[in-house]
């Protein structure tokens, strides 16, 4: 059993630590993993990707082929977009759905809304508010990764708790706490949906 | 129990590095290759075996420091991007010639599709232009084994041993299972001056001596385990997947996509340590009736494969368009040169838009092109020579104030020449660590000259596009352009903000006025290192 992701978004968003949070619960889980980065400060504020490939077999490229994602996981709705032809026709878009607008022309939010939305499968929360609403503004990246828990049948969400633990511990345990609470709110918006 | 842990390319070579007894690490960052030295400055056993780690100016002073090490008898590594393989081209091609001591490990880390430099140069022609033995791994793993084995075949033969990656495997992460841990050499250094003084005499007895070793070294590729033949039994009758009589050669990360295709029955040759293993490909040639080759970068096998194969044999390849000339492999171009299906993504998007990497909010580097920017435009046949940095985003909008941008230090030089030719003003800007790295030289000329140029050090304190590594002349830039000989009245510290654009567009014009050489340092800390250190202070408390 395989599962390829895509994660995205804008320099700076914090989707390399999503990636260390998934890292470290497939790891712990005993899950093969690649996971292919974008690094280098010049990437802040233009497009960032990583390609994260989770498998009981051994994987071969780093690279995730066209058309071959299960899943794209996005801080930026239009960075969603970017990837659609890495998705599988049946691939689920997990995505926050405010808008970082850092360039001039930056399409037509209720156009590029109305676009996400008509994909196959997608779920799409305004994660910053929903941080800031719950006293963790910092913890956007972490809602996100909840939301996209269900649909990473190969890691427990409970694994994916204990990640989080191990991973922010240095940081005090105020901000595992934070972390922990952002993940489970984005957790359970998606089972709300998949429940529907 | 065998421990594993979760590594980069990059810290699969660094931690391959330690456990192989490194003594020291000579670079200087670029990316892909800057996660290596930065995994060794953090890594506890380099702390408790006293690696040194410290940035160098630039590739050519880590790759002769390192060569010294190893002339000391301990083993060393040096690492750098492709391009810095140009800087210490020099000291490379030589230390093939002396030959080493100690183990000396050069790591160049290539970048096809150039996610981040300015050309895909393949570093392996470096590696036959010296005559040296080149690892090229495919995995993670390999990186860790590899980097052990290449210390030893340096030891071994006596020469320097250069590996290379791609961006792929250098920023890729995986499981990496670790080895045990090997002593660290005793300082030994060497008494044979006739190796190391290379005057035409030895130096010819010292050539003679690489030439005489290109057999042993083209045995060890031979035989190298990492050069594996794949002829499965059934080759012959099995054409489900592919087409009839083919066979792949895959070097390096080339591997890596064409197992993920799995063509069933067809042969495969991995390279993984060149030279390209003449035997194996002889064996491999007579099982098929062609072959197609796969490897990131330029045609380096392909060409070779060519040439031992003579003109009659149907090789494909980069060169005959079965794989693109440009860019890196990806799964798909790999697929399709296999003649496999290619799964259906979805098609792209409508509402998207290009997003391009930005100097950040707050950064000193916009304040400076917005004062250039305002000062050039009263002049109109102003030429603004850039460099290598973040400030190369002054080239995009809304700035688009550069003209050019070559390689490290090209801007003070560039603006030099220009300025030879007659043009005026001419006007370079250099990042503080680009300075340290190739402009003093080029400055010192300008100086002698006496050539009219306007130079600008934007120094923002740290060697800001690779993450913020420490940049090695801070605090001595005023210095080093006074001994330079730049003259005082015509060299100014401004502090780049919204506020003191009056002061510095007036130094701006003076200076642009000068028929001489000036220099004008805005001064900044960069807000990522800024902000980083306000944060780790934050968590102290």
């Amino acid at each position: 059993m395989k599962i390829d992701l895509k994660l995205c978004g804008v320099g700076g968003q914090g989707i390399l630590t999503i990636a260390t949070v998934l890292g470290e619960a497939a790891t712990a889980a005993g899950l093969q993993l690649k996971q292919a980065e974008v690094h280098g400060m010049s990437q802040r504020g233009g497009d960032v990707q990583s390609d994260l490939r989770l498998s009981t077999e051994p994987i071969w490229s780093d690279l995730i082929p066209l058309g071959g994602a299960d899943l794209i996981v996005s801080m930026e709705p239009m960075e969603a977009l970017r990837y659609l032809p890495y998705l599988r026709a049946d691939g689920a878009v997990v995505t926050a759905s405010r808008p970082l607008v850092n360039i001039p022309d930056y399409p037509d939010e209720a156009a590029l809304l109305a676009e996400l939305d008509s994909l196959p499968k997608v779920v799409r929360l305004d994660i910053e508010q929903v941080a800031r609403d719950s006293g963790v503004p910092r913890s956007a990246n972490m809602v996100l990764l909840g939301m996209a828990a269900p649909y990473i049948p190969l890691l427990e969400p409970d694994s994916l708790r204990a990640a989080i633990s191990r991973i922010f511990s240095r940081k005090g345990e105020s901000i595992v706490q934070a972390n922990l609470q952002a993940f489970d709110l984005g957790l359970e918006h998606s089972m709300k949906l998949v429940s529907q | 129990m065998t421990e594993k842990k979760l590594l980069l390319g990059d810290e699969a070579v660094a931690l391959g590095a330690l456990y192989a007894g490194l003594s020291g690490v000579y670079a200087y960052p670029g990316t892909p290759s800057t996660e290596i030295t930065e995994y060794i400055q953090q890594s506890p056993l380099a702390l408790e075996r006293g690696v040194r780690s410290r940035w160098c100016a630039n590739e050519k002073t880590a790759m002769e420091a390192a060569l010294g090490m190893s002339y000391a008898g301990k083993r060393a590594l040096v690492c750098m991007k492709h391009v810095g393989m140009n800087v210490c081209a020099d000291a490379f091609v030589n230390a093939a010639v002396t030959g080493v001591k100690g183990g000396l490990v050069v790591l160049a880390a290539d970048d096809p599709s150039m996610h981040s430099s300015q050309n895909e140069q393949d570093s392996r022609f470096y590696g036959k232009f010296a005559m040296v033995p080149i690892l090229e791994p495919a995995s993670q793993q390999e990186a860790f084994d590899l980097t052990a084995e290449a210390f030893r075949l340096s030891e071994a033969l006596r020469l320097p041993v250069l590996m290379r990656l791609v961006t792929r495997l250098a920023h890729s992460r995986a499981a990496v299972e670790i080895g045990p841990v090997r002593p660290q050499n005793a300082l030994d250094p060497d008494d044979e001056r006739t190796r190391w003084v290379l005057l035409p005499g030895n130096a010819r007895r010292q050539y003679a001596l690489l030439i005489g070793k290109q057999e042993e070294i083209a045995a060890r590729a031979e035989e190298a385990g990492c050069n594996s033949l794949e002829i499965p039994r059934q080759a012959q009758d099995d054409k489900r997947e592919t087409q009839e009589g083919l066979g792949v050669i895959a070097a390096g990360i080339g591997y890596n996509y064409v197992r993920e295709i799995l063509p069933a029955g067809v042969p495969v040759l991995k390279i993984s340590q060149y030279p390209v293993p003449a035997a194996k490909l002889r064996t491999i040639s007579t099982q098929c009736s062609r072959l197609l080759v796969v490897e990131d970068g330029q045609p380096f096998v392909e060409e070779q494969v060519r040439g031992l194969l003579g003109p009659d044999y149907p090789v494909l390849g980069r060169l005959t368009g079965a794989l693109p000339r440009t860019g890196e492999l990806t799964p798909d171009c790999v697929a399709a040169a296999l003649g496999a299906d290619c799964a259906n993504g979805l098609p792209p998007a409508v509402h998207l838009a290009p997003r391009p990497p930005q100097l950040c909010q707050g950064c000193g580097h916009r304040d400076v092109y917005t004062a250039l920017n305002r000062v050039a435009a009263e002049f109109p046949g102003a030429r603004i020579f850039g460099d290598i940095g973040c400030y190369t985003l002054g080239a995009l909008p809304p700035w688009r104030a550069i003209d050019s941008c070559v390689d490290m230090g090209a801007s003070i030089t560039m603006a030099k020449g220009a300025a030879d030719a007659g043009l005026r003003p001419a006007i370079a800007v250099i990042g503080d660590s680009t300075f340290t790295h190739s402009g003093m030289t080029g400055l010192l000329d300008a100086v002698n000259d006496r050539s009219a140029i306007t130079v600008i050090i934007s120094d923002n304190l740290t060697t800001a596009m690779t993450g913020g590594q420490d940049s090695a002349g801070t605090h001595k830039f005023e210095a080093i352009c006074l001994a330079l000989g730049v003259e005082r009245e015509h060299l100014h510290v401004v502090e780049p903000l919204p506020k003191n654009m009056d002061e510095i567009t007036r130094i701006l014009r003076e200076e642009i006025a000068y028929e001489g050489v000036s220099v004008i340092i805005p001064q900044r800390e960069c807000m990522q290192t800024l902000s980083r250190k306000l944060r780790q202070k934050k968590q102290a408390k």
